[in-house]
């Protein structure tokens, strides 16, 4: 299922086209507190989750699953990560840097993003259809899910894989330079 | 002449590594590790880098093999060091775990990845749970 438009071509045929989920503006306080938007990815594919750094479920195999790809593509600038906190008391850009250097991803690579409630779980809900809530009956709060989303380079979403899954995330790390070579 | 071959059985028997009771306990162990810990401590008790400590660290499990209950039970907090390196993080409890839980986890954890520790009893986690601090 996609969303679709209908287009005409030059000579007056018709077709059916994809309309791609799109990535807004967004501007943040990233872990060494500069400012990062989307300029931060010109050029670059990127994969963005959600997470917070006190997450006792889902985050560690997430990020651990991401790390492999990180690695993978560590010599590659045109391939980014950025990691939005939905724990906007607690997780400020110093605590997103402690996290980020004690996961061995303190570079430009990986960027840990902190907004305000309000710009971080609409971005999450509207822009990369991650569900995002807050639940004191849960341990550890913040409830959310573990999808990491792809978007090229024209901020366009073209894929979302289960980061708990070592699978889904192995098929996206096959899929990265297929989306790659489209900008060749 | 029976004697001494018994007590060779006896003693062969000891050293390939414990009684039935011991393997039931690492099985189910084995499951509630895959199921409340795996994805923290990672699928070979690796952890994770230097956010979450490993379960390979036979010395310190040694050291803290009294404390195992407390710690899973009613999770830890503060500077500890485990494989030679610093770890300050917060794991969470499980209050949820019933001693014979504890007990199943702790014979899986000790006798996985490279540990060997033995039997682990639900009366060893009664006790350890009265000291914890």
């Amino acid at each position: 299922m996609r969303d679709t438009k209908t287009v005409t071509l030059a000579d007056g045929s018709t077709q059916v086209d994809t309309v791609y989920q799109t990535i807004p503006n967004f501007s943040f306080l990233n872990q060494d507190s500069t400012f990062i938007n989307n300029e931060t990815f010109k050029n670059k594919v990127y994969v963005a989750d959600f997470f917070f750094t006190s997450c006792p479920s889902i985050c560690p195999i997430m990020h651990r699953n991401m790390k492999k790809v990180y690695e993978e593509y560590s010599s590659n600038p045109e391939v980014a990560f950025l990691s939005h906190t939905i724990d906007f008391k607690y997780d400020k850009p110093s605590v997103l840097k402690r996290y980020a250097s004690k996961l061995g991803v303190d570079d430009k690579k990986w960027q840990f993003a902190y907004g305000s409630k309000e710009e971080i779980y609409t971005i999450a809900e509207k822009s990369y259809l991650v569900s995002v809530t807050i639940d004191s009956t849960q341990k550890g709060m913040y409830v959310h899910q573990g999808w990491l989303v792809l978007v090229d380079k024209d901020r366009r979403i073209r894929g979302a894989y289960d980061g708990t899954d070592a699978k889904q995330v192995e098929q996206m790390a096959k899929d990265i330079p297929v989306l790659l070579a489209e900008y060749k | 002449m029976l004697c001494s071959l018994l007590s060779i059985c006896y003693s062969c028997h000891r050293e390939v590594g414990g009684s039935l009771e011991q393997d039931m306990y690492y099985t189910n162990g084995r499951d509630l590790y895959v199921q409340h810990c795996q994805n923290c401590h990672g699928e070979k008790g690796e952890g994770l880098e230097n956010l979450i400590p490993p379960l390979t660290d036979t010395a310190y499990l040694k050291q803290n093999r009294n404390m195992l209950a407390c710690y899973i039970k009613n999770g830890m907090e503060g500077k500890i060091v485990v494989d030679g390196r610093t770890f300050d993080e917060k794991m969470p409890d499980h209050e949820e775990f019933t001693d014979i839980d504890l007990a199943q986890l702790i014979v899986f954890i000790t006798n996985a990845y490279g540990n060997n520790q033995g039997m682990y009893s639900t009366t060893d986690a009664a006790k350890d749970l009265q000291n914890c601090k």
